[in-house]
């Protein structure tokens, strides 16, 4: 019981925390992201309608504009679509699909990063050769081309209602693969100086496995950068979705995220209902800013030489 | 007659350091390869303290590791030999006492890392605790981290984490050289009298005689990765035979006023990748003749009980 | 020097062979070869004969160097949905996002670096500061917003420019082109400009970054302490060491601005290979999907080329290597 405690005592009046209650930035950044997160989980609780209930549903309600334009309902604070579903609500249950979609397909790419760059720099010899040779492949295209082929085969491929039942795995593990390259190089630079360190020769002389070692000692070791490099993936992750979704690849109107229901909202943008796609391009703005904002500060504070 | 605890046999490492492959192909640059260790033999009497030394650069290390099994020989052997029917424990202390502890781990932890699985919890602190007063740190230093601690003490924690290994064999590569040398006498006495405690058997490297003379049961010296003298300490120092041996003598720090600058020498040591053929040592040995240009002189017994590698001593 | 070039274009070659891979898995494996050269459309002896000569039951490295042999030659067989050969259908699409990504490119660079170095010679004055908090703005936001937005305030609200299409365009042989006609350049602007924000920022911060750096750098110290004046200073030595980092971003961010075309395509209907994809994978399309990415795997290949070649020319250290 005592370890908790002091590991977050000693976390508290941490350099990271004191450089971050300098950076006014950054805290505004976290607390703009928190309230979002916070938004998207308990957006069942909060959100003012249930927008994906087709009972609650009324078609008179629909394309009503925000709440102070002229014709707008206090009820549907920013507006409706044209399904008569409230702005608002879809934003959070919008955001809750992208985040979970951002946050899953980073967690994808960390450990397949991590796993083939651990395996590659602590084996070295061909294995290492192929692995890195394949990142460096793959690192000849963008990664949003990457997700979006992974993700138009897929398309391609299945059968219309399996693709549809399917739509949100496929979607992170387009994101996912297309993004593992960085974690794989920066963990195996990082395995390649811990394993000839030391600790690491003292372990195995005392008969620690291999596989414990790496897990013990190389893999706590390499993570401060991992994480800088997951939370400004986290970012680059979310657009990715965004724009999978905006495309028509990612996620269906059914179950949008944001950029799905900013693909909604532009078939109506001629039309002059802006606030259908407006108001969850915006929150999309915000989630990403801040996601970057919170990152850039982390890459600073932690390590000031990181590229 | 006491038992050798280990014995290396015609050891021998090279390293590839040829540049790529496409690289060579293009430039036509040939394979090249670094003789860092080249066909040494000797044997560890249980219980003594065996010492090599040599300048920076001439194989200590890789010879250490090779003993260690961290790296495996090119040619040769290196046999462990222990009682009851199982090798004998080793443990290695590193040179770098910044290195060789994890830097996120309680120095506790790091201490309790080698002892065997069926330990309770308990009994696990109770042992770091007992050994932390054996090497002379106090029983709660094992909550701290490595960083709240200076070079000398690192040093003992590591020394404490061989002895949680149960080892009886300590590989000391260059254990007291990044210590201040008042520091170095505390943490060499701490070995001596863990040696005569607990019946330990070392291989310690230096390059540094003055320390050497005060561990060394036996000693080798070393120049460019072969052994070219080796006998009990003592002999060597009244009576060093090889040239190498007997410059090295000269340029020994006093004991008594171990700070006084070494004599620089104006030679530079030839690079391992390029080795001057016959003896190795003949570009800088003021005895060198015809022979020892062209004749690869080998290490032989003489009746004094030491062994060299020298045309020029003939006993 | 020369082996380095040699690993550089071995390399290359990889790329191009993992990219010739996928795509004939694509060709062969998802879609049916025999569809993909003569359309669905075709009779059963005609599917007979072609089956033979295709030598479809022949072992898969055969099928795959056939596969290649045609490639090289602009070979993808024939579209599904539009029944055209497909090299026909991505050389009519290839001007209008070539065009597209070469202005948007040029607006890029235009503006991306003299804002760049802008804030790295004034980094605490106020507009510098401002132009940062928009070019990270700028890194954040999706380009189909900047469309949209542009969309709703410019064609939607102030009725001045067209929201869809290249306005009229100029045949040159095969190459269309909108530059030449007064509609034609007015399409380029909104997708323009949808498709450099990123970039503007992107290479703004990264100008700024690189140039700040390599002004701390000691051999500014001394250039300065030589008594050359602060321009010449920044001018000569910082901005020429910081363009190096900057060119290879450059090459990298046409890669990513060939993709992001897509986005912009689909937003503003411009009839570029973002279209054709788009289309191609609703359709499943699959010799055009496969010609697509063998096309823009080459466009890739060919740009990292290139870029690593000008490193090479412009940094001494590289060459002696
Ligand atoms: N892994 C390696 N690869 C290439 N050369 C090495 C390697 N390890 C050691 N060497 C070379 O072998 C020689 C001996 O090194 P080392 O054993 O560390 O010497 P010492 O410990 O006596 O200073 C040096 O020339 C060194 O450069
Ligand atoms: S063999 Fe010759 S060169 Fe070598 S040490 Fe002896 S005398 Fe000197
Ligand atoms: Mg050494």
């Amino acid at each position: 019981m005592t370890r908790p405690v002091s590991l977050l005592r000693r976390g508290l009046d941490s350099d990271l925390v004191w450089q971050f209650r300098q950076a006014p930035a950054a805290v505004l950044a976290a607390a703009v992201l928190l309230v979002m997160v916070v938004c998207a989980v308990a957006a069942p609780l909060i959100a003012p309608h249930t927008p994906f209930d087709p009972g609650s549903l009324n078609l008179m309600d629909s394309r009503l504009p925000p709440a102070w334009v002229e014709g707008g309902n206090p009820s549907y604070l920013l507006g409706t679509d044209e399904q008569g579903r409230d702005v608002l609500s879809t934003i959070f249950y919008g955001m809750r699909i992208s985040l979970a979609v951002g946050v899953a397909a980073v967690l994808l790419s960390v450990t397949i990063g991590v796993t083939l760059g651990l395996v590659a720099g602590w084996f070295g010899g061909w294995i290492d050769a192929l692995i890195m040779r394949m990142g460096d492949v793959q690192l000849s295209f963008p990664t949003i081309m990457i997700a979006f082929f992974i993700d138009g085969v897929a398309k391609a491929v299945m059968p219309p209602d399996l693709h549809q039942a399917t739509r949100f795995y496929v979607v992170i593990l387009a994101i996912g693969v297309a993004d593992w390259v960085q974690f794989a190089r920066t963990v195996r630079a990082a395995t390649l100086i811990e394993k000839n360190k030391d600790y690491a020769a003292a372990a195995r002389l005392s008969g620690v496995s291999s596989l414990r070692i790496l897990f013990t000692h190389v893999l706590p070791n390499t993570m401060g950068p991992v994480i800088i490099l997951a939370t400004l993936g986290l970012g680059v992750a979310i657009l990715t979705e965004a724009i999978l979704s905006f495309l028509g690849l990612g996620m269906p109107p059914t179950q949008p995220s944001l950029g799905a229901l900013i693909r909604v909202g532009n078939d109506l943008l001629l039309s002059g209902e802006w606030w259908i796609s407006m108001f969850p391009g915006l929150a999309l703005v915000l989630l990403v800013l801040s996601v970057n904002i919170f990152g850039d500060w982390l890459r600073h504070a932690l390590n000031p030489r990181l590229k | 007659m006491p038992a050798a605890v280990v014995s290396v046999r015609d050891v021998g490492r090279s390293f590839d350091v040829s540049a790529p492959l496409v690289q060579r192909l293009v430039t036509r640059a040939p394979r090249r390869s670094v003789r860092a260790v080249d066909g040494v033999s000797f044997e560890i009497e249980e219980g003594t303290t065996f010492a090599i030394v040599g300048e920076s650069g001439c194989g200590k290390s890789t010879l250490t590791r090779l003993v260690a099994g961290l790296d495996t020989p090119s040619e040769g052997e290196v046999t462990l030999l222990g009682r009851l029917g199982r090798g004998p424990r080793l443990q290695m202390v590193f040179q770098d006492p910044v290195g060789s502890l994890n830097p996120r781990w309680r120095i506790g932890r790091s201490i309790a890392e080698p002892m065997p699985e069926r330990l309770s919890g308990a009994a696990r602190q109770a042992r770091v605790a007992e050994l932390l007063q054996t090497v002379g740190l106090a029983a709660d230093d094992a909550a701290k981290f490595p960083h709240e601690f200076s070079g000398g003490q690192r040093q003992r924690i590591a020394i404490a984490r061989a002895l949680a290994a149960e080892a009886d064999l300590l590989l000391l590569d260059e254990p007291t050289s990044a210590l201040d040398v008042s520091v170095q006498a505390q943490v060499l006495n701490l070995l001596k009298d863990l040696q005569d405690r607990l019946g330990l058997t070392y291989l310690f490297i230096s390059h540094n005689l003055a320390v050497v003379r005060f561990m060394a049961d036996r000693l080798a010296i070393m120049y460019l990765g072969r052994i070219v003298e080796e006998g009990p300490a003592g002999r060597l120092f009244d009576a060093p035979a090889h040239p190498y041996t007997r410059k090295l003598l000269e340029t020994v720090p006093d004991v008594d006023n171990p700070r006084r600058a070494r004599e620089t020498e104006g030679f530079e040591v030839p690079s391992p990748l390029d080795l001057p053929g016959g003896c190795t040592f003949h570009p800088r040995c003021p005895l060198a003749g015809d022979r020892c240009r062209n004749e690869r002189p080998v290490l032989r017994d003489r009746p004094n009980g030491t062994r060299v590698a020298c045309h020029a001593v003939t006993d | 020097m020369l082996s380095l070039v040699l690993r550089r274009l071995g390399s290359v070659l990889l790329v191009m062979l993992v990219v010739a891979g996928m795509s004939f898995l694509i060709f062969n494996y998802l879609g049916d070869p025999v569809n993909n050269i003569l359309g669905v459309n075709a009779t059963l002896d005609e599917r007979d004969a072609l089956r033979r000569t295709l030598g479809l039951d022949q072992p898969t490295w055969v099928q795959f160097w056939r596969f290649l042999e045609r490639a090289v030659v602009g070979d993808f067989g024939i579209s599904y949905r539009n029944r055209l050969p497909v090299l026909e259908l991505i050389l009519s699409r290839l001007p209008a996002t070539l065009e597209l990504v070469f202005c948007a490119t040029v607006l890029a660079l235009g503006l991306g670096i003299p804002i760049g170095v802008y804030c790295a010679l004034r980094p605490r004055g106020a507009v510098s500061r401002v132009l940062q908090i928009v070019a990270l703005v700028g890194i954040s936001i999706p380009q189909f917003l900047i469309g949209m937005l542009l969309i709703l305030i410019l064609s939607v609200e102030l009725r001045w420019l067209s929201a869809f299409g290249r306005g009229e365009v100029v045949q040159i042989g095969w190459w269309s082109t909108g530059l030449l006609t007064e509609s034609g350049r007015q399409a380029l602007i909104m997708p323009v400009i949808t498709l450099a924000v990123f970039q503007i920022s992107m290479i703004m911060r990264l100008v700024q970054g690189e140039m700040q750096e390599v002004m701390r750098a000691d051999f500014i110290k001394f250039a300065r302490a030589r008594g050359l004046s602060d321009r010449s200073v920044h001018l000569r030595h910082a901005l020429r060491n910081s363009l190096l980092p900057v060119v290879t971003v450059v090459g990298m961010q046409i890669g990513s601005l060939i993709a992001f075309a897509i986005v912009c395509e689909a937003v503003f209907q411009w009839p570029g290979l973002g279209l054709l994809i788009l289309q191609a994978i609703e359709y499943a399309d699959f010799p055009v999907m496969a010609a697509y990415l063998a096309f823009v795997g080459f466009g890739f290949a060919m740009i990292n080329l290139t870029v690593d070649m000008i490193y090479l020319f412009i940094d001494p250290r590289m060459r002696r290597a």
